[in-house]
């Protein structure tokens, strides 16, 4: 039988990263993947309406530059394209939008409060200082805290030079951003609902909170630190969809000499000795490798694939323990033209972006309630984009994608399993809520594919749905992701690592995660990461 | 169904800058359309030539459109004490009919914005300055008797300047500015309502600044127009105001300092004392914003930057380069430069970290890089710290104010 260097479990974006630079690094890389596509969360597909969807991610900011250039995923087809602005409509008839233009923008929150607007020159200066103290921290391996190796002190003392630099100011200031509620942190800038419930969205988006749990705050970074072309926040499509960004991982994958074989669901890590020496398929195929690493999270990995007898108790504890609750579902629908909304002036460029019907906080933390209870949202927030505006590649002209992200929807309705019938009452709650600010608008709906916490466990394997292989809350970040002691990318098995958003950094489309793990994959190879260059400087 | 609501304000987004009040006459004169974005409205780098522009304020009279500078309306009982607490000057010295050039921090006594205080009566101001600041106002005016109002918009400003700028005002019909010294304001009246005239400016001339309600604004260029063209008044841009001013040795945020409130770099925001506006700070004031961690900054030895105007050696100007010392250890920055034409001399404004500028201020060099037909002429040039203002015009104080 022959024996691979590195077998992949899962082709999601942070598996191919990795297995990319693996590959690259001279090693012989297997990708599996359970589905008949790569790409994980990261995909898109036509489900039978002629329609292209981003499946699950729709908008990608996160995403490393660094790691589109390494691996040259523009040659490969990826292009991501920036677009502008966003809107709230209000519930009475109004609407507050959000401009690319600082001028534009300025005004249209002087529409609600003069003070608001000036306000928020601050508030973007102090969310953009957090940002620029986190974002050197995301290509790099969190130091391990309680290890005495030369490396991790060495981290270590980065960081805490990074804390020196902090004036006392700024140090107070990071101390309670990291703590907060979203909810309290925007309350010390601004006075208009509206305005915070838009920005508060960034805080909860894929977070079993709501606005006003302490925590929030920090949240809020991960939807700010990525960049499109160096304009920071920024947020863009990947034109084709979002699985144009596993497309060309896949296309460089293969560039390189890598296989991927999709519809080949892993079973169970296979161990010797008490290391890692392969897969077993469920079709009973045995794949063997010197070392395995798995793209799932860490709970489908740990709690699903290994022997629990393969593992330490205080660990198994750990990865039980970690939080990763399902908050989220996704309608996708295609349109058979571009939808009105009333309320906004001819030619507004703010339907481009991100659209939304949440217009307070209240309305949020409310709609987090029922999922307390175990229901979906009465009155959910979306976080709606119809992307075919700017991307003529993914429906037939004048059709149009809208990308429906749906908050709250619990992993189970008030404790049993989803039924159908659940699924079409949550469909119905969304586009309702749609139908009020935009008239005629189920008459344009040609299909939809509706997607509970069921529905995205069953096909990207994400634990209880929750989009981000576990919550982006403090305590779950940095040498605590996912488990401390664990943070590295290695598990208690040797041979046996760990590459996906369950891991340092975080959920998003980023492939932080995967090159990190490769750089520690090949550490322990005692390779070099030849075509892997340093990440850009924080200026 | 939800109705929709249309609002008058929506459509900002057709054209996010919007004009000015003067800007009908200033787009009929612009032969340069070289409009830029000036806090959200449109300003002109040049009106037809920078270099005639700048030889108007020097020589005869030249109008420069400061309606986009913002403007805060302070009025009440307790707008003086609130005031006090705001900048660093004593505003109680500040008697009615007088203008203060002042500035403000935050609590870190990191400066926000420099700007210019007029007191037309004891219980009105008005605060003028480059950037905005409302919240900022807002939160220090709580618990003080007064309100505050964003007149940005509502009032048009002109910044006359020049030699001729009086007697220009004189043929215009605006009586009895002979008094009128430098930092006094007088209302004098116009079409059925009124003009604020100061006798400040931004030029280190002779000049004044004139503000007028926004409906007025037309009617005060056509008269100043009919009135100065006999006289070579010209109108101008921001490049020639900028030569101006870098001859009179004024600082201008965003260029020379960057204001605290903006930015995203904790270590770039400086304190008075560090940008040469030490002066400003009284420190017999009990209390005012910042005043704490000046003290303390103080108390602990000097500044840790320095900010000087400078004579460099030979005529390159030295826009954006790096001072050394001893052509080896970087020691600053040149923020503005120019060859100055009324002095003959190049001259330039700099931040330099301590020790340079304050314990050593000798064996200075900036090192020049100057693009010349695709080719760099690497210069290493002598750097004298010199006094500001470079330019000294006795015509800019003396009063009644003549031609020359
Ligand atoms: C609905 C939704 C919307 C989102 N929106 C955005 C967004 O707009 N922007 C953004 O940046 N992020 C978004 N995210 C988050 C982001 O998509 C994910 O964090 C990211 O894609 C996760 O990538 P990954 O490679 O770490 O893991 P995954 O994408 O979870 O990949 C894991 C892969 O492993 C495979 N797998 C699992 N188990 C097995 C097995 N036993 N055998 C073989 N294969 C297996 C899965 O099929 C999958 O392909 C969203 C996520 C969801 C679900």
């Amino acid at each position: 039988m022959k024996r691979h260097d590195v077998v992949l479990i899962g082709g999601g974006h942070n598996g191919l990263v990795a297995a990319c630079y693996l590959q690259r690094a001279g090693l012989d890389v297997l990708v599996l993947e359970k589905n008949a596509w790569v790409g994980g969360a990261a995909t898109s597909r036509d489900t039978g309406t002629g329609v292209t969807f981003s499946n699950c991610s729709y908008v990608c900011s996160l995403f490393r530059p660094e790691i589109m250039r390494d691996l040259e995923l523009p040659r490969h087809g990826l292009q991501v394209i920036a677009y502008e602005g966003g809107v709230v409509f209000t519930e009475d008839g109004d609407y507050l939008a959000a401009y690319r233009d600082h001028d534009a923008h300025r005004r249209e929150i002087a529409r609600f409060s003069p003070r608001d607007a000036e306000a928020y020159e601050t508030y973007a200066r102090d969310v953009t200082r957090q940002c620029r103290f986190i974002q050197p921290l995301l290509m790099r391996t969190a130091p391990d805290p309680v290890s005495l190796k030369p490396r991790d002190i060495g981290e270590l003392l980065w960081l805490a030079r990074r804390f020196g630099n902090f004036t006392a100011e700024e140090m107070a200031a990071t101390a309670r951003f990291w703590t907060m509620s979203i909810a309290d942190f925007l309350d010390e800038y601004f006075e208009t609902e509206v305005l915070k419930a838009y920005l508060a969205i960034s805080g909860i988006i894929g977070t079993a909170l709501g606005p006003m749990s302490p925590g929030t705050a920090y949240v809020l970074l991960h939807h700010y630190m990525g960049e499109v072309d160096g304009s920071v926040g920024a947020w863009g499509y990947a034109r084709g969809g979002m699985g144009a960004v596993t497309q060309a991982l896949a296309s460089s994958f293969r560039a390189s000499g890598g296989t991927i074989r999709t519809d080949a669901a892993v079973e169970k890590v296979l161990t010797r000795g008490g290391r890692a020496t392969g897969v077993v398929l469920d079709s009973g195929e045995e794949v063997a490798a010197r070392r395995v690493v798995s793209n799932a999270d860490v709970k489908r990995t740990f709690l699903k694939l290994v022997e629990p007898a393969d593992l330490p108790e205080p660990f198994l504890h750990r990865v039980r323990q970690f939080k990763m609750r399902g908050s989220s579902g996704k309608l996708n629908i295609a349109l058979d033209g571009m939808p009105e909304f009333p309320a906004l002036p001819e030619g507004c460029r703010c339907t481009m972006g991100d659209m939304h019907f949440s217009d307070s906080i209240e309305r949020l933390e409310r709609g987090y309630d029922d999922w307390k209870a175990g229901r979906w949202s009465a009155d959910p927030f979306l976080d709606m984009m119809i992307p075919t505006q700017l991307d003529p590649t993914m429906a037939p002209p004048g059709q149009h994608f809208m990308s429906c992200f749906v908050q709250y929807c619990p992993p189970k309705v008030e404790g049993r399993d989803w039924t159908d019938a659940d699924r079409d009452a949550f469909a119905e709650t969304v586009v309702s809520q749609i139908a009020d600010y935009s008239p005629g608008f189920r008459d344009r709906i040609i299909g939809m594919e509706v997607r509970t916490p069921r529905e995205l466990e069953a096909e990207v394997g994400l634990t209880e749905g929750n989009i981000f292989q576990g919550e982006l809350t403090f305590d779950q970040l940095l040498f605590n992701r996912p488990v401390p002691g664990y943070a590295q990318y290695r598990s208690p098995i040797p041979g046996l690592y760990i590459c996906g958003s369950s891991t340092h950094p975080g959920g998003g489309v980023m492939g932080a995660p995967g090159r990190n793990a490769a750089r520690e994959i090949l550490r322990d190879m005692r390779l070099s990461p030849k075509e892997m260059r340093p990440a850009h400087d924080v200026l | 169904m939800i109705a929709p609501r249309r609002h008058p304000a929506q459509d900002h987004f057709r054209q996010p800058l919007t004009e000015t009040p003067f800007h009908p006459r200033l787009a009929a004169l612009c032969e340069t359309e070289s409009w830029y974005n000036w806090a959200g409205q449109k300003a002109l780098h040049s009106v037809y030539d920078e270099e005639l522009e700048y030889f108007a304020i020097r020589s005869t009279a030249a109008v420069f459109d400061i309606s986009p500078m913002i403007k805060y309306r302070i009025r009440g009982p307790g707008a003086e004490a609130m005031l006090n607490r705001l900048t660093l000057r004593d505003v109680r010295k500040l008697a009615p009919g007088r203008v203060q050039y002042t500035a403000w921090c935050d609590d870190a006594g990191e400066v926000l914005d420099d700007g210019t205080l007029f007191r037309p009566g004891p219980q009105e101001f008005r605060l003028c300055s480059q950037g905005r600041h409302l919240p900022w106002i807002l939160d220090t005016a709580e618990g003080f008797d007064c309100t505050v109002e964003d007149e940005s918009t509502a009032i048009a400003g002109l910044a006359l300047q020049g030699p001729a700028s009086f007697a220009v005002l004189q043929a215009a019909g605006f009586s009895g500015l002979e008094t009128l010294k430098t930092f006094n304001i007088r209302d004098l009246p116009h079409e059925g309502g009124q003009v604020t005239i100061s006798r400040t400016g931004f030029t280190g001339d002779l000049g004044y600044e004139l503000f007028c309600p926004a409906e007025a604004a037309l009617s005060l260029w056509d008269r100043l127009w009919s009135a100065g063209a006999p006289l070579g008044l010209k109108p101008i841009g921001y490049n020639a105001l900028d030569r101006a001013r870098i001859e009179a040795g004024f600082i201008v945020p965003g260029t020379d300092f960057i204001a605290t409130d903006l930015a995203l770099r904790a270590d770039r925001a400086r304190l008075p004392d560090e940008i040469g506006l030490d002066w400003l700070v009284d420190p017999a004031k009990t209390q005012f914003n910042g005043r704490r961690a000046i003290m303390a900054a103080r108390a602990k030895g000097g500044p840790r930057h320095v900010l000087v105007g400078l004579e460099v050696e030979d005529n390159t100007p030295a826009v954006g380069a790096i001072l050394y010392h001893h052509k080896k250890r970087e020691a600053g920055v040149v923020s503005s430069a120019i060859w100055s034409p009324m002095l003959k001399r190049n001259i330039a404004i700099a931040s330099l970290d301590a020790p340079y500028g304050s314990r050593i201020t000798e064996d200075l060099w900036v090192e020049i890089y100057a693009l010349r037909e695709l080719r760099y002429h690497k210069l290493m040039k002598r750097a004298r710290i010199v006094p500001r203002p470079f330019l000294k015009l006795r015509r800019r104080t003396v009063t009644p104010p003549g031609l020359v």
